[in-house]
């Protein structure tokens, strides 16, 4: 069936049996209640800290079949995921799904058990490396397809009970015997715990590994009454892949004439004025956007809204400087952020639903405008984030699609040309996020608006930035390296690799196997 | 039609650069590309490889490329650069 993005979606294999396609931002409205958890008595003086990872497996009564879930606010210096599923795995549990908030590098562990039956279904935001080529590469290896989810979109499914987790297993930076626990301090601290404040609430059971088990932790973002257990382990991450230093502001000169470029459209939009809300990505471009905006908001005399992350130095030092009022954060990316969520109140943590999940009031719905980048975009103005050149998963669906579809500008950054491949194509690899959510792509060649927003166009017109059709930005790249032929991808059932939702829960795309 | 005397190497195995060998056989033009745009942009390249070969005036070439996203000017300017090296005894 065709949706909304032209997209054929094949609703009759089994995993899409009775899915809705996807059919508009907006189009799908909620009609369930949010799940729950069992509530469990708890008895007095009864202790929640265990020796160990294989006392909770058993504890929890974790058995095959079931659904288990982490975070990724440890990203690609993550631990946690190992130690549990080396337990598991000992203990010889089969046919887990994992679901997951995201995966890095570190987790191409997985393939292994994967092959062994251990895991037999995934579903995550982004996927990357050794494990999203060997998915890519062999479609049947789980017993159906990935299922690919953003940010709010999973908060979504876990909060309405679409995705019911058996058991979660969230590692956390500091924690006391009860169960309170931030990231926010210890060896391995990370910040905000956006994406796990949401499976403890909602989990069956949740466990805790710590490895900074202390008596009283304030202020907490898991509180005590959502945990059952709490292991304390020697190490849960490496530091440095947890959290980067400060993330400098890119010299890269395209990288450069794209930010500087898209900061005179929002100046130019009317956009920077008192009170304006934003969201910028981690990526080289996004942060020298922010630099641009704070000049500008310098040279006006007015002060910002709030900002939201992935946050970073750049933005807490904005928050520092009076240039906006408040930073709300779900995941927290360098160590002079995750200090800022420490020491500043108005550097504020929210989960996941709070930030995204587009059956509630979510803080995306509140930005005036948001700065994405993209693996690739196409005449249409859909993006993908989530596929590379060559079809093979390399990215992560994210809060692309939720941020987009919130904000009333959203912004795409992305070089016209990357190596010899034109970025503009006439249909992406795999939709991740509609086109009918973008407004402005800006390469440094020059931008394109949808022409969907004639209201920008019109507030445009007599500007000196290099204004062209989407169209004519294609042209111009392949004036330059010439048409690329697409690649072939296998038609059949059995090679789908990939689902990929929208936030509502609808299906926007598939990733099938790519031919050599 | 002129002749390679011997291999030749111009090109750097570098981002948006090629490396090109060129050694001589008995006749025609043979291309043995890899290319990280290979999908995209495979057979475009060796068509264009041939047709740089055959109007620099050269038979009994065979172009062994390495490419790692060469834009069309850079492709040429290593094949003729080979093809000059190889040249000349």
């Amino acid at each position: 069936m065709l949706n909304k993005v032209n997209r054929e979606i094949p609703l009759t294999i089994p995993a899409l049996k009775g899915r809705e396609v996807y059919q508009g931002e907006f189009a799908l409205e909620a009609k369930t209640k949010r799940a729950g958890r069992p509530m469990h008595t708890t008895l007095a003086h009864t202790s929640k800290v265990l020796v160990s990872i294989d006392e909770a497996i058993e504890k929890t009564g974790l058995k095959d079949g079931m659904t288990i879930s982490f975070h990724h606010h440890f990203r690609n210096g993550d631990y946690v995921m190992k130690l549990v599923m080396d337990r598991i795995h000992e203990k010889g549990i089969k046919d887990l799904t994992i679901a997951t908030s995201s995966l890095s590098p570190c987790h191409d562990f997985l393939i292994d058990m994967i092959k062994d039956g251990t895991v037999t279904a995934l579903e995550t935001s982004g996927v990357r490396d050794a494990l999203g080529k060997f998915l890519t590469q062999n479609p049947g290896a789980l017993k159906r397809p990935l299922v690919i989810r953003p940010h709010g979109g999973r908060a979504r499914a876990v909060t309405c009970g679409d995705v019911h987790i058996d058991v979660a297993f969230l590692g956390v930076p500091t924690c006391d015997p009860r169960g309170n626990a931030t990231g926010m301090i210890g060896k391995s601290a990370c910040g905000a715990l956006g994406y796990a404040m949401v499976d403890a609430q909602y989990a069956d059971q949740t466990v805790l590994i710590t490895d900074n088990l202390v008596d009283y932790v304030y202020p907490y973002s898991i509180p005590q009454t959502n945990v059952d257990y709490v292991v304390a382990v020697e190490e849960i991450g490496d530091p440095n892949g947890i959290a980067s230093g400060a993330i400098g502001i890119t010299r890269n000169p395209v990288q450069l004439k794209i930010a500087e470029m898209a900061a005179q459209f929002l100046d130019e939009a009317g956009i920077i004025e008192e009170g304006f809300s934003f969201q910028l990505g981690a990526g080289g471009a996004p942060l020298a956007v922010a630099k641009n905006i704070s000049e500008k908001l310098k040279a006006k005399g007015v002060v910002g809204g709030f900002g939201v992350g992935g946050a970073t130095g750049v933005l807490a030092g904005m928050l520092e400087e009076g240039l906006i009022k408040a930073v709300y954060d779900t995941q927290t990316f360098d160590t002079a952020a995750a200090a800022s969520l420490h020491n500043n109140p108005n550097h504020i943590e929210m989960s996941a639903s709070m930030y995204a999940n587009p059956w509630t009031d979510c803080m995306v719905n509140h930005l005036d405008v948001v700065f994405l980048g993209a693996t690739e975009v196409d005449t249409d103005f859909n993006v993908n984030c989530m596929t590379d050149s060559n079809g093979v998963l390399m990215g992560a669906s994210g809060g692309h699609s939720d941020t987009a579809a919130g904000a009333k500008v959203t912004v795409i950054t992305c070089p016209l040309i990357r190596g010899r491949l034109p970025m503009v194509r006439d249909h992406v690899q795999t939709v991740i996020t509609p086109g009918s959510s973008v407004d402005v792509i800006v390469t440094e060649r020059g931008l394109a608006i949808n022409p969907a927003r004639q209201d920008l166009i019109e507030k445009l017109q007599g500007s000196d930035l290099p204004i062209f059709t989407i169209e004519e930005l294609q042209k111009m790249a392949y004036d330059r390296v010439g048409k690329p032929e697409d690649i072939k991808v296998s038609d059949k059932d059995e090679d789908i690799v990939a689902i990929v939702e929208y936030r509502d829960g609808s299906i926007i795309d598939v990733v099938r196997k790519p031919l050599d | 039609m002129a002749k390679l005397v011997k291999a030749a190497t111009a090109g750097f195995d570098e981002k948006n650069d090629v490396l090109v060998t060129v050694e001589p056989i008995a006749s025609g033009v043979e291309v043995d590309l890899t290319s990280k745009v290979m999908h995209q942009y495979g057979k475009h390249i060796e068509e264009f490889i041939k047709k740089v070969v055959a109007d620099a005036g050269f038979d009994g070439v065979k172009v062994i490329a390495q490419d790692k996203n060469a834009w069309d000017y850079t492709i040429k300017a290593r094949v003729l650069g080979a093809l000059e090296r190889g040249s000349k005894a």
